[in-house]
């Protein structure tokens, strides 16, 4: 049954394996679908009606700025599957996503500032989504902070999957409260994208940026797995093997 | 009443990359107690924590009255105090409110319950002092009779007889007798083995 | 071998009438937060100017920055001595339920730090201009924003006990979720010191509370346990 494949995934060796056998082909995708996307969106679609060119970014802002929210989210929930269930691996998965996340929280806040300059003549504004992507890094330093805070391991994992979990439940609660802070003072005119509806000749590149990130995310995730599980199976046996090979 | 059992299986533990501890078995019944020998570092302490349940065992099962005590964690806690190293106090409290508080939160305390307790650990003189006024060997006396005012039916004990005089030692053996009298059990890392009756003592050596 | 336990209720009264005489054993330990709240208020005025309209016009967002620094620098003893004298452990091993210990205990620091801060911060909003006609606001919304503050840095507390230079990491890791107490705790205060209604923003940090106070001590029980590991 379905719990056979769920007990095999939990096994390191047997993760090391299907990591090194997948990520060429996540890899390669995301390679295709990126190269494509970039393509589309800097050359084939149009400029926008009213943020010309600079709008271009948002094929790399907008995707980045999603991921950093469902890596931190993925996260959490390995972290919480590790916590409750005891499974290594899915600890090593979570201590593996949080700098990917975190490295694309912080494309989003540049490529966020970048759009911002041509736009509104500064690199900073605390427009809502910004100061969001903010907080959200500042979760993930958070995170990453506490794991390195200690020496045993094994309460590394578990004392930062209990500030996950918390920090997702809070996540849209810190949103909101930032949107709500954000809809007080200004009118709300400056807002990243500020688009109600997407041309069709827009939304391609997108999705495209959008699927092709996510691959690359999976492809880097396998790689840093799979350094994860080595490392913190390093005194068994079947890893002297393969380093060996 | 049917006599208490402990019980453990194979059991495992792990303290970063160290193998701690490698399988162990043990078997205590009501009456009798379980002295842990071993050098420092051997896994004593690790142990005891096992047992009650604070550090997490890698593999293997704890079974109290053929329980295993994962089923019914806080039922398992109600049937035993822990000693550490060092004596529980808050050094800003009393002898007699830290007993209070200590002790009186499994169960319901009399005054005059917690004065026989000091009484009978020899720690009626100083109960009304701030435990940070006293001495190692009487913050152990008053710790003790939280033990005894505990009333239950398994005791882990660390070391118990640290900073104690020989007095103070056989105390110890006094209080263990009569808790494995009434059917109690007690398994107590020692450095010293105590003086019970052979009878009644079981020993499980650990080693590093 | 005694049958009767107590009571959980009774249990977490003792807890925190423990931690209540603790504290009364050693006043002195009460007033680092609430100097610290004052002394932050202070830097502003002498950093920004001293014109009173201009300082009014931050009061709500001083107020509520420095209560917070102050909060999180009180939450540092929460749990350290009872971690180092074995007495968290006990709890722990009590059979008692660690969440409902923690809730109490939880409630009992905030008595003894927010509710503190929460007196002491009209008179600060006084010195930063502002009317005492507002004080009552203040004060509430003050106490409300301080108490989910405890239960929410119950947790970082609990996370990063025995921790090498905790405090700091406490810090990093709480911030970012008392984002919304501080945003609807300082709006609340605006308009309490404009003297308009200030229900809107109470509710929301109202209930930003009550979501605190019944998950939070969940959250800690569990950090307590893997602390203690």
């Amino acid at each position: 049954m379905t719990w056979t494949w769920f007990h095999r995934l939990g096994s390191p060796p047997y993760i090391y394996r299907l990591a090194g056998i997948l990520t060429p082909w996540f890899g390669w995708l995301a390679g295709v679908l990126l190269v494509g996307a970039l393509y589309d969106g800097l050359v084939i679609a149009p400029p926008d009606y009213q943020q010309g060119d600079g709008f271009r970014i948002m094929y790399v802002h907008v995707p980045t700025a999603w991921l950093s929210l469902m890596i931190y989210t993925w996260m959490a929930v390995a972290a919480a599957v590790g916590l409750i269930w005891r499974i290594k691996v899915a600890h090593a998965v979570a201590a593996a996503c949080a700098p990917i996340g975190a490295s694309f929280t912080a494309v989003a806040l540049l490529t966020g500032m970048l759009f911002g300059k041509p736009m509104w003549g500064t690199y900073w504004v605390w427009d809502p989504r910004l100061t969001s992507e903010l907080l959200l890094l500042f979760l993930y330093l958070g995170y990453m902070g506490l794991r390195s805070s200690f020496d045993d391991l094994q309460r590394a994992d578990r004392a930062s999957a209990v500030l996950a979990i918390v920090g997702v439940v809070n996540v849209p609660i810190v949103h909101f409260s930032v949107v709500w802070w954000n809809s007080l003072h200004q009118g709300s005119s400056l807002s990243l994208t500020g688009k109600d509806t997407i041309a069709t000749p827009m939304l391609i590149p997108l999705l495209l940026s959008m699927l092709g990130f996510t691959l690359y995310f999976v492809a880097v995730l396998l790689v840093r797995l799979r350094g994860e599980v080595l490392r913190r199976e390093r005194a068994a046996s079947w890893v002297a093997e393969v380093v060996a090979t | 009443m049917s006599a208490s059992l402990l019980r453990a299986e194979n059991l495992h533990l792990w303290r970063a990359e160290r193998h701690v501890l490698k399988g162990v078995d043990l078997r205590v019944r009501g009456g009798e107690l379980l002295q842990l020998t071993g050098a420092n570092g051997a896994g004593k302490t690790t142990l005891l924590r096992a047992l009650a349940g604070l550090n997490h065992l890698e593999a293997g099962r704890v079974f109290w009255n053929d329980q295993d005590v994962r089923e019914d964690r806080a039922g398992f806690h109600a049937a035993l105090v822990y000693l550490g190293h060092e004596p529980p106090l808050k050094s800003d409290l009393t002898g007699i409110e830290n007993l209070k508080y200590w002790t009186g939160m499994r169960r319901p305390l009399t005054d005059s319950a917690i004065a026989e307790a000091l009484h009978a650990t020899g720690a009626a003189g100083f109960g009304t002092r701030p435990v940070r006024t006293l001495s190692a060997g009487q913050r152990r006396r008053v710790a003790l009779a939280g033990l005894v005012l505990a009333a239950v039916p398994l005791w882990l004990l660390d070391e118990p007889t640290t900073n104690l005089d020989t007095e103070g030692q056989q105390l110890i053996e006094r209080l263990v007798a009569t808790h494995l009298q009434d059917g109690g059990l007690a398994i107590a890392a020692v450095h010293h083995r105590l003086a019970i009756d052979p009878s009644r003592l079981r020993e499980l050596n650990l080693f590093a | 071998m005694s049958d009767r336990l107590t009571p959980p209720l009774t249990a977490a009264r003792l807890v925190v009438s423990r931690d209540l005489l603790l504290a009364f054993r050693r006043p002195e330990q009460l007033v680092h937060p609430l100097a610290f709240f004052v002394m932050v208020t202070t830097l502003f005025p002498l950093s920004v100017s001293p014109e009173r309209a201009q300082l009014r016009a931050i009061a709500p967002g001083v107020l509520w920055v420095a209560a917070l620094l102050a909060a999180l620098l009180a939450l540092d003893f929460l749990f350290r001595d009872d971690a180092q004298d074995g007495t968290l452990e006990q709890y722990a091993l009590s059979g008692q339920s660690l969440t409902w210990l923690l809730l109490g205990k939880t409630a009992a620091h905030w008595l003894l730090t927010g509710l503190p801060l929460s007196l002491m911060a009209p008179l600060m909003g006084y010195t930063l201009g502002v009317p005492m006609s507002a004080g009552a606001g203040i004060m509430v919304t003050v106490a409300l924003g301080s108490l989910a503050l405890s239960f929410i840095g119950s947790i970082g507390a609990a996370l990063t006990l025995g921790v090498r230079r905790g405090g700091v990491l406490l810090s990093i890791l709480i911030l970012p979720l008392a984002v919304p107490i501080l945003i609807f705790g300082s709006r609340a205060t605006e308009l309490a010191i404009r003297g308009e209604t200030y229900l809107a923003p109470m509710e929301l940090l109202a209930s930003v509370v009550v979501l605190s106070f019944t998950l939070a001590p969940l959250a800690a029980a569990a950090a307590v346990r893997i602390s203690l590991e």
